[in-house]
């Protein structure tokens, strides 16, 4: 007979990687539908082409030994499908190839794969097109649009290498120009129209060009977060600090700047703060550094938003925290359990069962026999111990 | 959720919650019967092992000293069985490398009642008597760490001991010879309590219990109601939610009175000394009677054994004779933990015998170490369970990254490693399966020796 020999813990916890990952994917489908509801066919392809060129250029660098994981881990489609639903759902389907693949290919296999990558890989695919497709990322196409499920967009369509055609023009052809081509932030950004509640929240009235639902996101990151696939905090800070900072600035002056609840719902924010920021390779693991890193996201956006020439920070802000993230944890180690004030006080904390000190010892008397801290070994010194005398046969 | 245990008021933040198991809790405790050959190592706890005093060949009663201690930190040893010495020299360890042990072939039909202690009064006794008749008892911490009793117990002269605590937490999933011994030796333990507050001159006692044994509160809540008062004091039961790792004394103290024993001092620094219930219920059985420490209670138990139990296992028994006798078929195990499955050793061979600190042996199959089948370590991914679960506040995921990099010397300095005292909650939440917690032992055992050579340089 064998016997193995492990180490302990004998027992293990019913959680590995690739289920953590497959549980964001299961969060991710309704998502998913829903955005596919919305802008049909050429939704559907963007989502399947972009997650299926991260999962190529993943199994390219595997087998290359590029990086570490495996594609069975499932990570590669969630990079793929945060990607997707991130870019405008008419994207050419050439142009997606491309940002799945650098996605995967400089933010995560250049690192050495799963667990390694600084910045996010589906933001890393992001920021590339939107660098060297300026126009195409800029150009969403209407929700809801009449006949959506039976024929694509056809910037979806564009030959690889070719700049999509003119989406203006094929809305005047179907006598659909009213409609806006344009981003609800950019909207207000550049032509000072401010959308409206229900527009933003369920994207289910007017023909607004909006990315997925912001109320399905929440929904589904709460049960993430719920079972604990997601760190509350992030989000929490994020939503809190943005909302805080376009909040001052509103009650500063209200006709410069929209309202909060504007600044919260439009745009990427909930997708970035629930999908984005939460990527756990990329965020603090304290917690205290994780409200830091979702403060600062959440003031970058606003600040990015407001003063510079892009209507959407979102993106920006998650990958600049991304950066800083080792500096955070860096100042945000946890404090050891008897190392805190309360502990060198001596006082206790809430919850107690007994008083420690019923007047049987006063706390200066506990206190002056408090060993001396020494380096590593807690041991007591046992030449300070009385010994009883005699012998012990 | 963290959230959860606020509301929930549980007593120490992050710890976890493994799934309990215990099998065992309802059946009485019950004797294993003698092996033909008990081995003692003479290293069973943590010090200096005793040096022997017995020859080979020499015929001994059960109960009967054997070994002999000759330092403060380390105790006697007691004849499991009446027999004749057979053997003195190597055999295999429960670490895996070969120890020095004693080897008694017992005595077939010989009576094997304990025929060397006599009797003793102890109500006059000094705290210094009982102390020394602790000692030599040979007893050690039973809970797991078979620290010296007498050692823990002797208090430094400048401290004071108000309170002694208990502890009957037993967080380790499977293991219930603590509950078993806490429900039916409720008097033992009572006596053993009050010698230990006799020898530590504390004027209360509380026992730390987790609230999934309600019964062993009850029973120890009767039993002090019958005795009360005590001239030694007054002794308290309480419950206390339960979660893993409240055996720690660190954890039981900031579950009992909401304080934290400050790093690297001791809780006898605050007024306290803790102790194990088996420990006690042991000493109250032992030191009326006079008689060395010669069995103890084992929890045998496990998916892999046909009739798990609480047996009293003579000390020195081997692996494979109690396997044999508690049922568990050979094909079947696959690992066989000597403690508990969170912090418990695997044992390296089957012919290692029962110790004083060994509290159980959980035999496991294949199928129930919910593993994946090939163990595979991914990369961190930051996922930050560790951190969540960490008892004692540090960041096992910054440290596993050091261990890689075999940046000890740091680990040391700036992560606060001295802190960590193994529980194995990072290993039991880690996604990835990285082993961290054997990083840190290793870790700790190479900033050990690098502290020695320098002493010694």
């Amino acid at each position: 007979m064998t016997i193995e020999i492990r180490s302990a813990p004998h027992i293990k916890a019913p959680r590995n990687v690739a289920m953590i990952m497959r549980h964001v994917v299961y969060s991710l489908l309704p998502v998913c539908a829903f955005f596919v509801y919305q802008y049909g066919l050429s939704a559907l392809a963007s989502l399947l082409v972009v997650t299926a060129s991260c999962l190529i250029t993943e199994r390219l660098f595997v087998k290359t030994g590029t990086q570490a994981g495996d594609i069975s881990d499932f990570s590669a489609v969630i990079t793929g499908l945060l990607l997707a639903l991130s870019l405008p759902p008419a994207f050419p389907l050439w142009m997606g190839a491309v940002a799945g693949f650098v996605a995967i290919a400089l933010g995560k296999a250049l690192t050495g794969g799963i667990g390694f990558n600084v910045f996010n890989p589906a933001l890393v695919g992001r920021a590339f097109v939107q660098a060297a497709f300026p126009q195409a990322i800029a150009t969403y196409s209407p929700s809801f649009l009449p006949g959506r499920f039976s024929e694509f967009v056809p910037s979806s369509l564009a030959w690889p290498l070719m700049q999509p055609d003119d989406l203006m023009l094929w809305l005047k052809v179907k006598q659909l120009d009213a409609l806006a081509a344009a981003t609800p932030l950019a909207r207000w950004k550049f032509e000072g129209v401010l959308a409206g509640a229900e527009e933003l929240l369920t994207s289910l009235s007017g023909h607004m060009a909006v990315g997925p639902s912001p109320l399905l996101i929440l929904l589904c990151g709460s049960y993430l977060a719920f079972r604990r696939f997601l760190d509350w905090r992030i989000p929490a800070a994020i939503l809190g600090s943005a909302g805080l900072t376009a909040w001052l600035l509103f009650a500063l002056s209200p006709e410069r700047f929209p309202n909060p609840f504007f600044m919260l719902f439009s745009g990427g924010l909930i997708l970035g703060a629930v999908y984005m920021a939460t990527d756990m390779a990329t965020s603090p693991v304290t917690p205290k550094g994780m409200w830091l890193y979702g403060a600062l996201i959440g003031l970058l956006t606003v600040i990015i938003r407001y003063y510079s020439g892009l209507p959407e920070g979102v993106m920006y802000a998650i990958l600049i925290a991304n950066a800083a993230t080792p500096l955070i944890e860096k100042v945000t180690q946890p404090t050891p359990f008897g190392k805190s004030a309360l502990a060198r006080l001596g006082h206790a904390r809430r919850g107690a069962s007994y008083p420690l000190h019923p007047g049987y010892i006063s706390r200066e008397e506990a206190h002056a026999v408090t060993p001396k801290k020494r380096f590593l070994w807690n041991k007591p010194k046992h030449d300070e111990r009385h010994k009883p005398g005699g012998t012990n046969e | 959720m963290k959230l959860l245990s606020w509301f929930r008021g549980e007593a120490f933040q992050r710890g976890v919650h493994p799934p309990p198991c215990k099998l065992t809790a309802k059946t009485p405790i019950r004797r294993l019967p003698f092996p033909p050959r008990v081995i003692v190592p003479l290293s069973q706890h943590i010090g200096k092992p005793p040096r022997p005093i017995v020859k080979v060949g020499q015929e001994v009663v059960r109960g009967q000293p054997i070994a002999k201690a000759e330092d403060w930190l380390s105790v006697p040893h007691h004849a499991p069985v009446t027999g004749v010495v057979e053997f003195i020299g190597l055999r295999p360890g429960m670490r895996g490398p070969w120890v020095e042990s004693i080897v008694i072939r017992a005595h077939p039909g010989a009576t094997q009642e304990d025929l060397w202690g006599e009797p003793r009064d102890f109500s006059a006794a000094s705290a210094q008597d009982i102390l020394q008749a602790i000692w030599d008892t040979g007893m050690v911490g039973l809970g797991g760490a078979a620290f010296p009793t007498h050692a823990k117990l002797s208090v430094p002269q400048q401290a004071k001991v108000h309170t002694l605590v208990v502890n009957g937490c037993e967080c380790e999933p499977y293991l219930t010879c603590d509950h078993r011994m806490m429900v039916e030796w409720t008097d033992d333990l009572i006596r053993g309590i009050r010698f230990a507050m006799r020898a530590t001159g504390a004027r209360r006692a509380i026992v730390g219990i987790e609230d999934n044994k309600p019964d062993a509160c009850d029973a120890i809540r009767a039993a002090v109601a019958c005795v009360a008062p005590l001239p030694e004091g007054e002794i308290h039961a309480e419950l206390v939610p339960t979660k893993y790792p409240q055996g720690s004394e660190k954890m039981l103290i900031m579950a009992l009175f909401g304080v934290e024993i400050p790093a690297g001092g001791l809780p006898v620094s605050l007024g306290m000394v803790v102790n194990n219930v088996g420990t006690l219920a042991a000493l109250g059985k032992l030191l009326p009677a006079g008689r060395g420490l010669t069995e103890r209670v084992v929890t045998i138990t496990g998916p892999g054994v046909a009739r798990p139990g609480d047996y009293i296992v003579p000390l020195g028994t081997p692996l494979s004779f109690i396997l044999d006798y508690a049922g568990a078929p050979d094909a079947q195990a696959k690992e066989v933990i000597l403690g508990g499955p969170m912090m418990g050793q695997a044992a390296a061979s089957l012919e290692v015998p029962i110790t004083k600190g060994i509290s159980g042996i959980v035999v496991m199959r294949a199928q129930d170490m919910q593993l994946d089948g090939e163990r595979k370590i991914y990369p961190c991914i930051k996922c930050a369970e560790c951190v969540e679960s960490c008892p004692m506040g540090l960041n096992p995921s910054m440290l596993g990254m050091l261990a890689a990099k075999r940046e000890y010397d740091l680990m040391g300095s700036a992560y606060h490693l001295g802190e960590c005292f193994e529980c194995g909650c990072c290993s039991y939440v880690c996604p990835s399966n990285i082993p961290l917690v054997q990083q840190f032992r290793v870790a700790k055992q190479i900033l050990r020796e690098k502290a020695a050579a320098q002493k010694s340089s």
